[in-house]
């Protein structure tokens, strides 16, 4: 384990994350012809947040305390065994594609307990949509990965990322392009934006993610909105390095060529929020019982990327 | 096998019978024969795990050599029991059950004072042990079917031992006709062998499938799967699961769920890999498309009940149908010549049957306690218990998350093995292997995700908010011999989650048995700590060095707190009731709700059906009785099932006539019975 990297990776992912989320607000105001708060107005936020008393619900357990550490911590592990800047990710060893999606996964079920725990319907509401569409957008996820994990022989995303980048060509097969729209549609889903679910409303009939945040306060908010924007950095990174890995550092690279690829990798997360932008600022928030339909298109088209990968095998 | 496991196993033996007797003797004495029965039923499982995990993780077994329990009066019986790798294998989980669902019923079994007779239930328990593990050891095909019979008659007299209950006694008699379909099946099977081999010992049948006819082979097979599947509840063998796991005592229950429902997927192992020899194609295609479906249907169905045991008992048939997966992959690499990647998929497979034994013993007992404090099986009136039970909540917890495949639990170690050996088989040169394994892969992603909805709901709408109905409000916490249980195989649930690679060493005399291989060195890297794939490409992962992260990274929000939020104060308040007068259980999201979602997803399956009744006086918003009824299609029931009863009831009425009571009739069906034997024998 290469400790530097280590630190400076956890830095990268605690910093960058609040910020995407900035940028994004930001510029999706822009386009809306708002203002918008400034990008880094997020960094304030958390900070008055975790300055912030606690107000905890009288039926709440200890799990709805312990939930906030779990959804942080788990964020951030994932984030370790990603490759961001350079291959291999400092905690590649430690798990590949499934440990993350796995852990994922266990931030995700204390945050759908957390919105059960304080009684309100609205946190009950909101888990169980959560844990639905999750449900049906892991295939597609799992698929879209597997379709690459096969090119590469391994679940090891650094692998993956390598394999990716050792053939030029590679990223205009029909198999890869097909699993990087499929892994779009799941990117827009799992990190809560529309048309599956709007980060902005606080309208209780549509809300998913802000529906189990309802009843937290505090530092417990502090650390689920922060989890929340680590979860989504390490979801886009995922989706960048590992599907488009376009001048990520291999191993053993110099201090310049880690900087370069730092560049790249900014680029690229700038180019990937707008795009989200632009999707948000196009696209209605589909109604509940549509999303599931994006989702399956999603899945149908990860299914067609296997089946290309069997064809030009 | 050396003289120490061997002499252990035979004490274990020694000790459930002790029981059976001690508990029947005793039987007017309730204390006592509850101390005598279940101590001695839990002298015996611990006994048995150090017997069979010393066996393995020595290698003994390798040099164990078969011999008989007692000799024998009858004719072609033999007694003989062989502890090999992978009969020691099962008998390590039965016996690890054995000893922590014992202490459990120590506690649980004072619920029965003075309305039951907790002496026969206590024999009932050991005898259902006894049975089990000789199922498992049994060298004998007579000899495994006679273990085989008690064991089900056993479970059926457990199962209906609260019989006050119509729907328990209609759920026994399910099992009872059900579990004989399926050894009516063996009992074919075991004949055909016996055809070909001239003998009933095992050692004959070994690799006995390279020599027979493709046509008899593939019979044999599917009896067998038939026979076997019954019993592990595959879909669409399954129905008699939902129905027989809850009506039964809980620690029954978890028994069942965890080692009885297994004796089939180690009827199939010894099968599959022992007897019938290199598989054809289609039979690992088979058992992984029935595999794949179990899980996902499993996993669906039990998210539409909120009755807890229910719930438990779906979530088996899913997770016997993720262990089917890796059964049939590992026939299809089998049938591929790929050795090593069979033996991975086949770890997986009994991997996941070691864990799925674990925790899902451990939820059934979770919910033993939660219906000894509440009396109900019904989550809509539960609610609040982690306040009131609140180390059954953390134990139920674990089980949930572990259940769920989520890291860093046993349950996540197992589906990845599963994974891993699905995606490695794109590497091999078989078209269908490559098609077919990615998209098992998807639905095993499915199916994971899916578990984790339910036991959100499960765990949620248990243990958290408030209290839904009085009992749930006076809940009490379990008795500590309860606790205890649960408390050994939540540890066995972390142990085996954080230390798969210790493991991995008590499968090399199984692999090395069943394809020859051992493969504890490959799936091991950096000094056993980390987990992987296989060679050197395969994905690895480390629980421990999950866990152990998790842990270092938890300065990060502790050093902020320290931080920033020093000064801040922590005021607990009545959550936001939207200016009402106050929150009640009513206005609390309930199980139903929880899962609606998903019942209009999947409506195609379930074809939901609701009722709403409403009586008005001037206005239908001003509703003053409220009636809703929500009912989900039991596609399996009333599509093959009822039309097959139908079936065979209208069979049977025409039948009776020749039943028709007059002895002149009869002695003419003699007489023609008696001329068509001679005829045939002429």
């Amino acid at each position: 384990m290469n400790l530097p990297a280590l630190v400076l990776q956890l830095l990268l992912l605690l910093l960058l994350a609040p910020l995407v989320s900035g940028v994004i607000k930001n510029w999706k105001a822009k386009l809306q012809n708002r203002r918008g708060p400034r990008p880094w107005q997020v960094y304030f936020d958390l900070a008055k947040f975790l300055r912030k008393d606690m107000v905890i619900s009288e039926h709440a357990s200890w799990v709805f305390s312990f939930a906030p550490y779990v959804v942080f911590l788990t964020a951030l592990l994932t984030g370790l065994m990603v490759p961001m800047v350079h291959t291999p990710a400092p905690l590649s060893l430690y798990g590949g594609v499934l440990a993350v999606v796995g852990l994922l996964a266990l931030g995700r079920f204390f945050l759908a307990l957390g919105g059960l725990d304080p009684a309100s319907a609205f946190g009950g509401m909101g888990s169980s949509r959560e844990m639905t569409l999750s449900a049906i957008a892991e295939p597609a996820l799992m698929l879209a990965i597997f379709t690459v994990a096969i090119t590469a022989k391994s679940t090891d995303l650094s692998q993956i990322a390598l394999s990716t980048q050792s053939a030029t060509g590679k990223l205009l097969n029909p198999a890869h392009v097909l699993a990087f729209a499929a892994m779009f549609v799941v990117l827009l889903a799992e990190t809560g934006r529309i048309p599956v679910d709007n980060p902005a409303t606080h309208l209780e009939l549509t809300m998913i993610h802000e529906a189990m945040l309802l009843e937290y306060s505090g530092r417990h908010l502090a650390f689920m909105e922060w989890g929340a924007s680590i979860k989504q950095l390490v979801l886009m990174t995922l989706f960048l390095n590992v599907f488009f890995p376009v001048g990520l550092a291999g191993p053993g690279a110099g201090a310049g060529a880690l900087g370069l690829s730092l560049l790249a990798f900014l680029a690229k997360l700038l180019a990937l929020s707008a795009a989200v932008v632009v999707v948000e600022t196009t696209n209605a928030k589909l109604r509940l019982f549509r999303a599931p339909d994006l989702l399956s298109a999603a899945f149908v088209l990860a299914t067609l990327a296997l089946l290309s990968t069997f064809l030009f095998h | 096998m050396n003289a120490f496991p061997a002499t252990l196993l035979i004490f274990a033996l020694g000790a459930y019978v002790a029981g059976i007797a001690g508990a029947l003797l005793f039987q007017r004495a309730e204390r006592l024969a509850n101390g005598i029965g279940f101590g001695l039923a839990a002298v015996g499982g611990f006994c048995g795990v150090l017997a069979c995990a010393s066996a393995l993780a020595t290698g003994a077994v390798t040099a164990s050599q078969s011999f008989e329990l007692f000799p024998s009066l009858i004719p072609f019986v033999r007694f003989s029991i062989h502890a090999d790798a992978l009969g020691c294998f099962f008998g390590m989980i039965v016996s690890l059950l054995g000893w922590a669902l014992s202490i459990y019923s120590l506690g649980y079994a004072r619920g029965y004072y003075g309305r039951k007779n907790v002496g026969v239930f206590g024999a009932g328990f050991n005898l259902l042990l006894l049975a089990t593990t000789l199922v498992f050891l049994a060298d004998h095909a007579l000899f495994f079917l006679i273990a085989w019979e008690i064991m089900a008659l056993t479970a059926y007299s457990l199962v209906s031992f609260e019989h006050e209950q119509e729907e328990t006694r209609n759920a026994g008699v399910l099992f009872f006709v059900m579990s004989h379909l399926g050894t009516g099946c063996l009992i074919l099977g075991f004949l055909l062998l016996f055809q070909a081999s001239g003998s009933y010992g095992f050692d004959s049948f070994h690799a006995l499938g390279n020599t027979l006819p493709a046509g008899r082979r593939n019979v044999v097979f599917l009896l067998f799967l038939i026979g076997f599947g019954v019993k592990a509840g595959m879909v669409p063998l399954h129905i008699w699961l939902p129905a027989a796991h809850p009506v039964a005592p809980s620690n029954v229950s978890a028994l069942m769920s965890g080692v009885i429902v297994k004796t089939g997927i180690y009827g199939l192992t010894r099968v599959g890999f022992d007897f019938l020899g290199t598989p054809p194609n289609w039979w690992g295609v088979t058992v992984l498309t029935i595999g794949t479906i179990s899980a996902v249907l499993g996993v669906l169905y039990a998210l539409m009940e909120h009755d807890l045991k229910r719930l438990l008992a779906y979530h088996s048939i899913e997770n016997i149908g993720i262990i089917l997966m890796g059964l049939g992959a590992a026939l299809m690499f089998r049938h591929s010549g790929h050795p090593v990647l069979a033996s991975l998929a086949l770890i997986a497979g009994l991997y996941h049957t070691l864990n799925h034994a674990v925790f899902k013993a451990l939820l059934f007992l979770g919910a033993g306690a939660v219906l000894h404090a509440t009396h109900t099986r019904n989550m809509e009136d539960m609610g609040g218990l982690a306040k009131r039970m609140r180390w059954t909540a953390l134990f139920f917890l674990v089980g949930a998350v572990a259940i769920s495949a989520l890291p860093p639990l046993n349950g996540f170690v197992s589906e990845w093995l599963t994974y891993q050996s699905l995606l490695q088989g794109f590497g091999t040169t078989t078209r269908l292997i490559r098609l077919m394994f990615p998209l098992s892969g998807a639905m095993l992603a499915l199916t994971g995700a899916l578990a984790a909805a339910c036991f959100v709901k499960a765990f949620g709408i248990t243990f958290l908010a408030q209290p839904r109905s009085n009992p749930a409000r006076h809940a009490h916490e379990a008795p500590f011999p309860m606790l205890l249980g649960q408390g050994i195989l939540t540890a066995a649930c972390v142990f085996l989650g954080l230390f798969p690679t210790l493991f991995l060493k008590l499968f090399d005399p199984l692999t090395q048995q069943l394809t020859g291989q051992q493969l504890s060195q490959q799936l091991t890297t950096a000094n056993g700590l980390v987990l992987s794939g296989g060679g050197a490409q395969g994905g690895t992962v480390s629980t421990l060095g999950i866990t152990l992260m998790l842990l270092c990274l938890l300065p990060v929000p502790l050093g902020l707190w320290l931080l920033f939020a020093r000064r801040s104060r922590t005021r607990i308040a009545p959550t936001w009731d939207c200016g009402l007068r106050g929150l009640t259980p009513q206005m609390e999201y309930t199980a139903t709700g929880f899962s609606k979602p998903l019942r209009m997803i999947f409506k195609a399956l379930f074809r939901p059906r609701r009722e709403v009744q409403r009586e008005y006086d001037f206005s239908p918003y001003f509703a003053t009785t409220l009636r809703f009824e929500s009912h989900v299609e039991e596609v399996f029931q009333t599509r093959i099932y009822r039309p097959l009863r139908w079936l065979v009831l209208r069979a049977s009425r025409r039948t009776r006539a020749l039943q028709a009571g007059s002895i002149q009739a009869y002695l003419i069906y003699i007489f023609v019975t008696l001329l068509a034997l001679l005829l045939f024998a002429l």
